[in-house]
């Protein structure tokens, strides 16, 4: 058991390193032979962060890319075996990856991008009907909570992220947009998970719904019509699960 | 140790879900890599529970490291044990390889040295994974590139042992078989001669790709091509030899139409109806 | 507060009332996510070794600026105010000395 930790370890080193553990053996070429496990370990996450950032990638092209995923592979390999969860932690490796800092909004990007896939294998639910939400909130909202579908996500940014993400997808043309701070509401949709652009209002009162915190809370700073518009966009797209006596 | 039917089946692209919902005659199963559906809900849930009504399923793990130094990830036991819950397939596989260390997961099948103390390793992980999932499992075959100046016993004595003291089955992979003994110049007929044939509950083909070095070839276990021709000539000698078996194929990269992984199957298929006509007789 | 309350309670009557079922939502083409990190059991990537060079970036080895379509899409300032005009004198000034 011992030699065989010590046995691994070394393999393991030699993966980081290229260097031939001791003990390994080959008909010939074993540099070659043994390369073909760092070659498919550092391939294929950094095919995995490929599929799974292809609106950063199509930002910043495919060799920056590609060299950008090989040092956060290398840096912070995946920690568990599901694929479609690796990558959580790139965004912030963006923002503090000196040769990216000339794109300050591509950390935002790379999150929608975390966002959308969470959202995808997030875990069903059945919407309220909008009659059933009214009914409930009739005798005074301001004490109950929102239960939201479990693929909801929000972005709040800096930069006018939305606009950069629906402008660099398959198809669309980017051309410049104007610095200005950009909301997101994302779910699921079927097989698809839109990016629908919001308000800051209507992201904070979201953001403050999937907090946990009740609706009289979470619609304090704005006006009623304000919240009417929030609310109204989760019931259009079926995101209120359960209202909640809180 | 499985319930797979003794016919052949493909191993499921999310692609070609549509499709394979239409003709649901055309495969005896289907197998799944167990990772791809460990998350909460969604799409991928949704097809194959609907493929799941008209299919035998096969899962097939990936990331389980069985062949670790390292003790089992239980959170990843309990999600394949959820899995196979909710899925009830009938054969669940993983490998005889390690793919994490230190916490980190490496995504590759990666070769452990074999010897007494790996052996007993190796053991002590399937009993716990058959007994967490209540169900006998079967262990692949690796391709290998690289083989362990520490290793006292051959992969095939390995696996026997392993069968014996588990009771596990084994998942035959002829390309893996095929692709190590190439790359290690030993013969695959005599690795086969002393495979514990008995204890085969599926078997894998699948594409690879070759690379001459100076040293002599260097095959891929890449799964991104048709079968090639002395993988299907061993695995009509074998199947020639002890009957049908549920037979898989792998095509994981460069992913085809359908119909080229439908008439895959077909050829299998008609080389599993060759065996039982000839043993009919 | 009363008062508060029942414009809250109304609003979101209305917010309620005003739905008419999901409109068709705006289904511009998208990256698709349903294949975005699958697992798979193939070994590769064959006969190239790329992949498998990490540059270190605190060197002077990096060389890559970013070259897709955000070269279409500048935008003026960045949030500094300051022009950023290549990657390589954002290594050098953002790095620790």
């Amino acid at each position: 058991m011992h030699a065989h930790l010590e046995t691994q370890t070394a393999f393991r080193n030699g993966l980081k390193t290229g260097a031939v553990p001791p003990g390994i053996t080959a008909v010939g070429d074993v540099e070659r032979r043994f390369s073909v496990y760092r070659n498919t370990v550092a391939h294929s996450l950094t095919d995995a962060l490929c599929q799974r950032f292809p609106t950063v990638l199509r930002l910043v092209g495919d060799a920056f890319f590609r060299a950008t995923a090989g040092v956060f592979v290398a840096e912070n390999p995946p920690q568990s075996a599901i694929l479609h969860d690796y990558g959580t932690a790139f965004p912030e490796f963006l923002a503090g990856f000196p040769p990216a800092a000339t794109l300050p909004y591509l950390p935002d990007i790379a999150r929608i991008e975390v966002l959308r896939g969470q959202a995808y294998h997030a875990a069903d639910a059945l919407p309220m009907t909008a009659q059933s939400i009214s009914d409930a909130l009739a005798a005074g909202p301001e004490e109950r909570g929102l239960t939201l579908h479990p693929s909801v996500r929000v972005i709040t940014s800096d930069h006018p992220v939305v606009a950069i993400w629906a402008m660099n997808q398959p198809g669309a043309t980017p051309r410049p947009v104007p610095p200005e701070p950009q909301a997101a509401l994302m779910f699921r949709l079927g097989e698809n998970i839109p990016v629908v652009g919001v308000t800051a209002d209507t992201a904070g009162i979201v953001t403050r719904l999937l907090a946990g915190e009740r609706l009289g809370t979470a619609c304090a700073d704005v006006p009623p019509q304000v919240a009417s518009v929030a609310i109204g966009l989760l019931i259009q797209h079926g995101l209120i699960i359960q209202v909640t006596q809180t | 140790m499985t319930q797979l039917p003794e016919a052949t089946g493909i191993g499921f692209k999310r692609t070609h879900f549509e499709a394979l919902r239409q003709t649901p005659n055309q495969l005896g199963f289907i197998e799944v890599h167990a990772e791809n559906y460990m998350g909460d809900g969604g799409p991928t849930h949704a097809q194959l529970t609907a493929l799941r009504k008209d299919y035998a399923l096969s899962v097939h793990g990936v990331g389980l490291s069985i062949g670790g130094a390292e003790p089992l990830n239980r959170d990843h036991l309990n999600r394949l044990k959820h899995l196979c819950d909710r899925y009830a397939p009938d054969s669940f596989s993983e490998h005889l390889a390690w793919s994490s260390h230190g916490g980190d997961f490496l995504n590759d099948l990666l070769p452990l040295p074999y010897d007494d103390a790996t052996l007993d390793v190796v053991c002590d992980h399937i009993d716990q994974v058959q007994d967490r999932l209540g169900r006998r499992m079967l262990l692949e075959n690796p391709s290998t590139y690289v083989t362990f100046e520490t290793s006292t016993l051959a992969e095939t004595d390995f696996l026997s042992q392993i069968t014996a003291r588990t009771g596990c089955g084994l998942l035959l992979d002829i390309n893996n078989v095929f692709v190590s003994c190439t790359n290690h110049r030993t013969d695959p007929r005599a690795y086969l001669a002393d495979f514990p044939l008995h204890a085969v509950g599926e078997i894998h083909l699948g594409g690879h790709d070759a690379e001459d070095l100076p040293s002599g070839p260097l095959l891929i276990d890449a799964h991104g091509s048709p079968v090639a021709d002395p993988v299907w000539t061993l695995y009509t000698e074998t199947i020639m030899r002890i009957g049908p078996r549920p037979t898989l194929i792998e095509w994981d990269t460069d992913v085809p139409a359908l119909s080229v992984l439908l008439d895959e199957a077909d050829r299998a298929d008609a080389i599993l109806k060759g065996a039982r006509h000839a043993r009919a007789s | 507060m009363t008062t508060k309350t029942t414009t809250l309670a109304l609003a979101l009557i209305g917010a309620c009332v005003s739905v008419t079922g999901a409109s068709a939502q705006d289904m511009e083409k998208c990256f698709g996510i349903s294949l975005a990190g699958e697992n798979g059991c193939a070994a590769g990537p064959g006969t190239t070794c790329a992949g498998t060079s990490t540059i270190d970036y605190q060197g002077n080895a990096w060389a890559l600026v970013p070259a897709g379509t955000c070269e279409d899409m500048v935008i003026d300032a960045a949030a500094d105010g300051e022009k950023r005009m290549g990657s390589l004198e954002a290594l050098e000034r953002d790095l620790p000395a």
